[in-house]
């Protein structure tokens, strides 16, 4: 995909830029706001990373914008302000997620790859697959291979989470802050627990697993290893 | 009993001390002079006295008892205040202007006071009089006194007008002194409520300042002068924490960049990508203590009141419990959490009172050994809702209750478990920013840790109470 990363500090831009095309992605690169805006204005572009403090154009008018001149490039904001209402601030300003730095690369990708996914058409699905692993959205059921499978409401978010991802690496900050709707830092990682309890219920007695940990990374949830 | 405030004021004191310092001079001048004169007016009678008596032993001497008499005929049908009784060894008046020897009552310094009846016109009215009694050789007796009726009246009048004079006094000098105080308190009050609210976080206030110029404008204008001073201070502290933050978390990124993406060149499995997660773990637990000092600082700063809500303390306690539920059982615990029947609102934000009860319930099932109960409730006590993590673990020694809320304090019981030793001091810090107090008790045994909040006032809460329910998550075998 193309993104676009407006970022002041040259050194972490330059590893910004170094991972992403590293890991496939074609990357623009932005030092200040007014040139940010440019390009995000003239080029199309998957997805945009933006620095909250920029010179000239700081990153929430940036966006603000982009928005006026109805480029809705999903934009994720990069900060290193982790209020609560710092993050609100950007959001509302039209920023589809919030990342605070320092973060962790792998983190970065699995959100960028969930914003890009998010615009794509016909997210308003009433039934979720995933092999033989099926979600009925309306009547709040799961099943594998035929039978039914028990599960609690919020174990049923979180798989309705995954499978909405699947074939993407979803965080375990992802889940906290869409599952469960939390937006700090548990002392002990809670969501592996979660997550081990799902598997009991999806993957145990089957030959092949669908829930999957990617090292250093987080979760994913996919048909085939 | 407790006095009323009212008079419990400074002012009131002053008032009082006040008061009775002047009432006792202004008595002691008001009865100085009241002596003096009547000294003086005693005196003179007294002397008047003496020179009739010896005007009329000279008469006896030189003239005899004839002379005596027709002296005091002469006199008792000349003056109408003076009293002349010249009486026998018997006490038989011989002659004068009353009817019989009188019953002398006091006698002072040679002198007597006696009461005698006279007439005016038709009716007898007993006065008072004040005279001497000297006896003549071969026995006779002489009285010459004075009458002093109109002077004890007088001393009367005055000494009842003295008394009510001083309660009048001692009454307005209470009712006033109580409107000074009450003046005083009022405009204190204002003081120390916009002080209270200000100590509450809001540091935009400013005490009012009338304009009257006085010493308690002085005073307001003095504290609104150390307000400003106060609020540019942490205005540039909140700067400098921005400042830091942005500073360091900038070289953490790079360094946590630079650390992920070397990891990536490495083959999985090998021991140099190892090392590289385990740095890049280190730089996380960095980065996590960094986040939470901050995140203190800024609830101490009380700058996050504006992203308060009214929430329900029962979502909260629900969706924590729900959230750490299967790492308890995983703990082979006994994991139960009771809401109240109240729904428990406060003001209050959600994400961070959230977070500090998943730190207490965090503590709670790390401490606590295989076996043991972790109970979440929320209690509804007459002076507001309280969040309540009990456990039966090891508890907190007494002596260290105080102390483990400070910042990177970790007993030496649990010096080898994971943690940063800030999670307690978010606590506390979340709990100063809500008004709320963070105690810690003796379960008997383990912990026993409430965050008691204060209510909201009446009228602005939102929705229905919730019913009370019971969730018990039984370990899993």
């Amino acid at each position: 995909m193309r993104v676009l990363v407006v970022e002041d500090d040259l050194e972490a831009q330059r590893y910004l830029v170094k991972g992403l095309k590293e890991a496939g992605h074609v990357v623009d690169e932005a030092g200040e706001g007014e040139t940010g805006l440019t390009l995000a204005l003239s080029r199309p572009y998957d997805v945009a990373i933006v620095d909250r403090m920029l010179p000239k154009l700081d990153g929430l008018r940036l966006v603000g914008k982009m928005r006026e001149e109805r480029n809705n490039t999903p934009v994720l904001f990069l900060s290193a302000l982790s209020d609560v209402d710092d993050r609100i601030k950007g959001l509302r300003a039209g920023g589809d997620d919030y990342l605070t730095k320092p973060y962790a690369f792998a983190e970065l990708l699995a959100r960028l790859d969930a914003l890009v996914r998010r615009r794509d058409p016909g997210s308003v699905k009433t039934r979720v697959s995933v092999g033989d692993l099926e979600l009925d959205l309306l009547s709040r059921t799961a099943k594998r291979n035929g039978s039914a499978i028990e599960l609690q409401p919020r174990e049923f978010r979180l798989l309705e989470y995954l499978m909405r991802h699947a074939g993407q690496i979803v965080t375990r900050t992802m889940l906290l802050e869409n599952v469960w709707e939390y937006h700090f830092d548990p002392q002990t990682n809670v969501i592996d627990v979660h997550i081990s309890r799902l598997r009991a219920k999806i993957d145990k007695g089957f030959e092949a697993p669908l829930l999957h940990t990617v090292r250093g990374a987080g979760y994913m949830i996919r048909a085939h290893a | 009993m407790r006095t009323p405030k009212l008079l419990r004021t400074q002012a009131f004191r002053i008032v009082g001390i006040y008061l009775a310092i002047f009432a006792v001079s202004t008595l002691a001048l008001v009865g100085f002079v009241y002596w003096n004169t009547s000294l003086v007016l005693d005196r003179e009678t007294d002397e008047t006295i003496e020179a009739e008596i010896t005007g009329l032993e000279e008469q006896y001497s030189t003239l005899g008892l004839p002379g005596v008499t027709d002296a005091i005929i002469g006199r008792s049908a000349r003056r109408e205040q003076g009293i002349y009784l010249l009486a026998n060894s018997n006490r038989r008046v011989l002659a004068g202007n009353l009817d019989g020897w009188p019953q002398v009552s006091t006698t002072n310094g040679g002198f007597v006071e006696f009461r005698y009846e006279r007439r005016i016109g038709n009716a007898a009215q007993l006065r008072s009089a004040r005279g001497r009694i000297i006896t003549l050789t071969q026995g006779f007796y002489l009285l010459v006194a004075r009458d002093v009726e109109e002077r004890r009246v007088l001393e009367n009048v005055f000494k009842t007008a003295l008394l009510w004079g001083a309660g009048l006094m001692i009454v307005l000098g209470l009712v006033g002194g109580l409107l000074v105080s009450h003046n005083f308190l009022k405009r204190l009050e204002l003081i120390n409520r916009t002080s209270r609210q200000i100590m509450g976080g809001d540091l935009s206030l400013r005490v009012p300042v009338t304009r009257a110029g006085d010493e308690f404008d002085d005073l307001s204008l003095h504290l609104n002068r150390m307000l400003d001073r106060i609020e540019r201070l942490l205005h540039g502290m909140r700067e400098v924490s921005d400042n830091v933050a942005h500073d360091l978390r900038s070289p953490l990124n790079r360094l946590r960049n630079r650390l992920e993406l070397a990891a990536m060149r490495q083959p999985a499995d090998s021991e140099t990508a190892r090392d590289f997660d385990a740095a890049v773990q280190e730089t996380d637990r960095l980065i996590g203590t960094f986040n939470a000092l901050l995140l203190i600082a800024e609830a101490e700063a009380g700058s996050v009141r504006e992203t308060m809500h009214n929430l329900s303390l029962g979502d909260v306690i629900e969706g924590v419990g729900e959230l750490y539920g299967p790492l308890a059982e995983e703990k082979q615990l006994r994991f139960v959490v009771k809401k109240a029947a109240d729904a428990g609102f406060i003001r209050g934000n959600l994400n961070l009172v959230s977070q500090a009860l998943a730190n207490l319930v965090d503590n709670a099932i790390k401490y606590t050994p295989p076996g043991g109960t972790v109970v979440v409730s929320l209690e509804n006590n007459p002076s507001g809702p309280a969040l309540v993590v009990a456990d039966n673990g090891p508890g907190i020694p007494a002596q260290d209750r105080a102390r483990v809320t400070e910042r990177f304090v970790r007993l030496e019981s649990s010096r080898n478990s994971p943690g940063t030793g800030l999670g307690l001091s978010l606590v506390a810090a979340v709990a100063r920013m809500h008004d709320a107090e963070l105690s810690f008790d003796d379960n008997q045994p383990g912990l026993r840790a409430t965050l008691s909040f204060k209510r909201v006032p009446e009228g602005t809460r939102p929705g229905k109470a919730a019913p009370a329910r019971e969730v018990v998550s039984e370990p899993v075998h």
